[in-house]
């Protein structure tokens, strides 16, 4: 097996609370992890400290992406070495043109990459394809970005972000929460176009609904700031029937 | 942690604070009738004009300046600038520019030679140095519509109907301090006159340059749209680098006839000072619009950039039925700068509209301050009025400040006003760079949306300008 990233020992505190205390996690290149575990367990924290979120200080451990430490690289470069986080509650941004902005995350990225820029007309034409097939409105090219978007346009949003600059690590934060059956159809497919054997996802979520769409390869257990069990997906049915309790820790 | 490059990124360079090395003749600093005797002179006035700065000055020493506003600066000594200062006029060569003005306005980006002009946006400009207009393009162009286009200075010779008709007429000689002071004192500006039923064919525009050493630039500018007739006009401005103030205090009247339209756009952008607060244009200006006739509609888009001081209302007086204002503004304040600014709408006539959308930007130690009046007299039966004051603070030092007063005696009268203000949220900001946008991007980006419904009002050449300013304001990187 290859893992693209290697999470060890991580302990990190947001303000004076010490959230994860100690977490091992490795993620082996190109397959679907799913993170479950109850509320305050350290889900949301654990994906802040990988992207490198201003809330979180890492006081020890380390987190290894592609062989290299990125606990002390800055976020837009964690971002441009292809680490994306679909966010849980996408943050309104007024007067910014959604596929401006777009453009302009894409470009940052191919130039990081040294490959030519997209001209305004050759990105027009891929974000069009990938609207269609999110069953999004055109109208997503000249709106705001995330303004008076509804909960599962925010959501299909990110999915489009993340179509668009095509990352190697994919966090999906709580993606199924406050969407309809159609729109986590829309998003499941979405991401299930990602899933190429190369791409890894990192599923986190609180509820199992969203593993009936996306099929995880592996369930780890998330419990005061540990992962306390690490299995495949019959991993989800047990779960289900006696809750996160039952689980032992390993 | 997100703040740290914050400071760093808003702390702009300012670009066109060099010095013209040109000859100016100057005359010493002090105020009173005999400045003001010279200055006439100076401009070859009738005498009718030299009496009427004289009553302007006699007013003057009889009032106080004001300081309603929230504005927090070391006194000025009005005896301690001087009134004139005029590039010195090369022997022979009346008509000729001096080159080095014209390649100092190459470097600001504006052409004072017609046949440089890219094909297809012709802009005629009015080049004024400290107290003199330099020169005027596409004079006599405009003179085959019938556009007057020229210089206040000449209007006063050769359309004295006119300027005795109009000018004081929507600014009172002593409608404040800093007005009485132009009325005495005012220099050189511009003169616009569009008759009946003409769409002007090109952008008008008037640039100040601030040169000389201890001088005050006191323009005026007086422009007036015959009824059924279209103008475009624009300013811009800038000054040199300098550790000491230098007062600028303008007056513009506009006056809108039946049917017409004028469209006032501004970049402010003079020198702001330093970080501490050192050198800096102090600006003060009294600039004012009457809608006369019926229908008639005025547009105020200012982008304020500049300045250590802003104490500016652009204002509108509606009076004709049906008659709209408008004012759109982006005020950005970095640095130590401090700007009061907001404008005024008077509702007199019938189904009168006005439009208030005005941003500001603060950061750093800049405190932005918005100062509006809606007035609705009792005349103005379904009158409305539409405000929307926003402001964003980068940063922790920085201060917005909203002061909107509302006096309406139709109460059938709709207003409507609604004010925010927001932090360009470190949550917005980690949005960007987790997406792989720089901080600096990232914070461009988000003032850029945060300006957009102001920045659209602009002509497209300036929108541009307008943009790429307000990136070199915030951005010590770029440029």
């Amino acid at each position: 097996m290859s893992t693209v990233m290697k999470i060890e020992n991580l302990e990190a505190k947001i303000g004076d609370k010490k959230i994860l205390k100690g977490l091992n996690l490795e993620l082996e290149a190109g397959k679907v992890h799913a993170i479950m575990g109850p509320n305050g367990a350290g889900k949301s924290t654990l994906s802040k400290t990988i992207v490198g979120h201003y809330d979180v200080e890492v006081l020890g451990g380390d987190i290894t992406y592609k062989g290299k430490s990125i606990v002390d690289m800055d976020a837009e470069e964690r971002a441009l070495e292809g680490i994306f986080l679909s966010f849980q509650h996408p943050v309104e941004i007024p007067g910014v043109n959604n596929a401006y902005f777009l453009r302009t995350a894409l470009n940052a990225k191919r130039k990081y990459e040294g490959k030519e820029e997209l001209n305004a007309a050759e990105f027009l034409r891929l974000m069009k394809n990938h609207l269609e097939m999110l069953g999004m409105k055109s109208d997503m090219i000249s709106r705001s970005l995330n303004e008076g978007f509804s909960g599962g346009e925010k959501k299909r949003n990110e999915i489009l972000q993340m179509l668009i600059l095509e990352p190697e690590v994919i966090i999906l934060d709580e993606i199924d929460s406050g969407l309809d059956i159609d729109a986590l159809r829309a998003v499941s497919e979405g991401i299930n176009k990602m899933k190429d054997g190369k791409r890894t996802f990192l599923v986190i979520t609180h509820y199992s609904r969203i593993l009936d769409y996306i099929e995880p390869d592996y369930i780890h257990v998330l419990k005061d700031g540990k992962v306390i069990k690490t299995a495949g997906p019959e991993l989800v049915a047990q779960l289900e029937e006696h809750g996160y309790d039952a689980i032992e820790e390993e | 942690m997100a703040n740290e490059g914050l400071d760093k990124a808003v702390s702009g360079e300012y670009a066109l604070g060099f010095e013209i090395d040109i000859e100016t003749e100057t005359v010493p600093p002090g105020l009173d009738e005999s400045t003001i005797a010279f200055i006439s002179k100076k401009k070859e006035e009738p005498e009718w004009m030299l009496e009427l700065r004289l009553k302007a000055l006699k007013k003057w020493e009889t009032m106080t300046e004001p300081h309603w506003a929230k504005l927090d600066y070391t006194p000025i000594n009005y005896q301690s600038i001087s009134y004139f200062a005029a590039p010195k006029e090369q022997i022979d060569s009346l008509d000729e520019v001096d080159p080095k003005i014209l390649e100092a306005y190459e470097k600001l980006g504006i052409s004072l030679e017609e046949q440089k002009q890219l094909a297809g946006v012709k802009v005629a400009v009015d080049a004024v140095v400290d107290s003199v207009s330099v020169k005027t393009t596409y004079s006599e162009e405009l003179e085959k519509h019938g556009v007057i286009f020229c210089s206040i200075s000449d209007a006063i010779r050769e359309h004295p109907e006119l300027v005795k008709k109009y000018m004081f007429s929507v600014v009172p000689m002593a409608d404040n301090y800093f007005a009485a002071l132009n009325s005495a004192v005012f220099t050189d500006g511009t003169f616009v006159y569009i008759p009946k039923g003409v769409r002007c064919p090109m952008e008008l525009s008037t640039y100040f340059r601030i040169n000389a050493l201890n001088t005050g630039q006191f323009e005026r500018t007086l422009i007036i749209a015959d009824e059924g007739s279209h103008v475009s006009y624009n300013e811009g401005c800038s000054a040199p680098t300098r550790g000491e103030h230098q007062l600028h205090a303008a007056v513009v009247e506009l006056i809108i006839l039946k049917d017409a339209e004028i469209k006032y756009s501004t970049i402010q952008n003079w020198y702001p000072g330093d970080e501490n607060g050192k050198g800096g244009i102090y600006n003060f200006v009294t600039k004012r619009a009457i809608c006369e006739g019926d229908n008639s509609k005025v547009s105020w888009t200012q982008v304020e950039t500049g300045s250590a001081i802003t104490w500016k209302y652009p204002s509108c007086i509606l009076k004709g039925d049906n008659s709209v204002g408008e004012f759109y503004s982006v005020a950005v304040t970095t640095l130590a700068q401090q700007a009061d600014t907001g404008t005024k709408m008077i509702h007199i006539g019938k189904n009168t509209r006005s439009t208030i959308i005005s941003k500001g930007i603060s950061a750093m130690k800049g405190q932005n301050t918005y100062r509006g009046l809606v007035k609705i007299n009792a005349s103005a039966v379904g009158a409305r009025n539409y405000s929307e004051c926003d402001s964003l603070l980068i940063g922790s030092n920085c201060g917005a400040h909203t002061f909107p007063y509302l006096e309406s005696k139709d109460t059938q009268g709709q207003v409507e006003h609604e004010a925010t203000t927001s932090k360009i949220s470190d949550e917005q900001l980690f949005y960007l760079r987790q997406r792989g946008i720089t901080e600096e991007d990232a914070v461009s980006m988000i003032v850029h949306g945060f300006c957009k419904q102001v920045f659209s009002q602009l002509p497209m050449e300036y929108a541009v300008e307008a943009k790429a300013l307000l990136e070199l304001t915030l951005e010590g990187s770029v440029g």
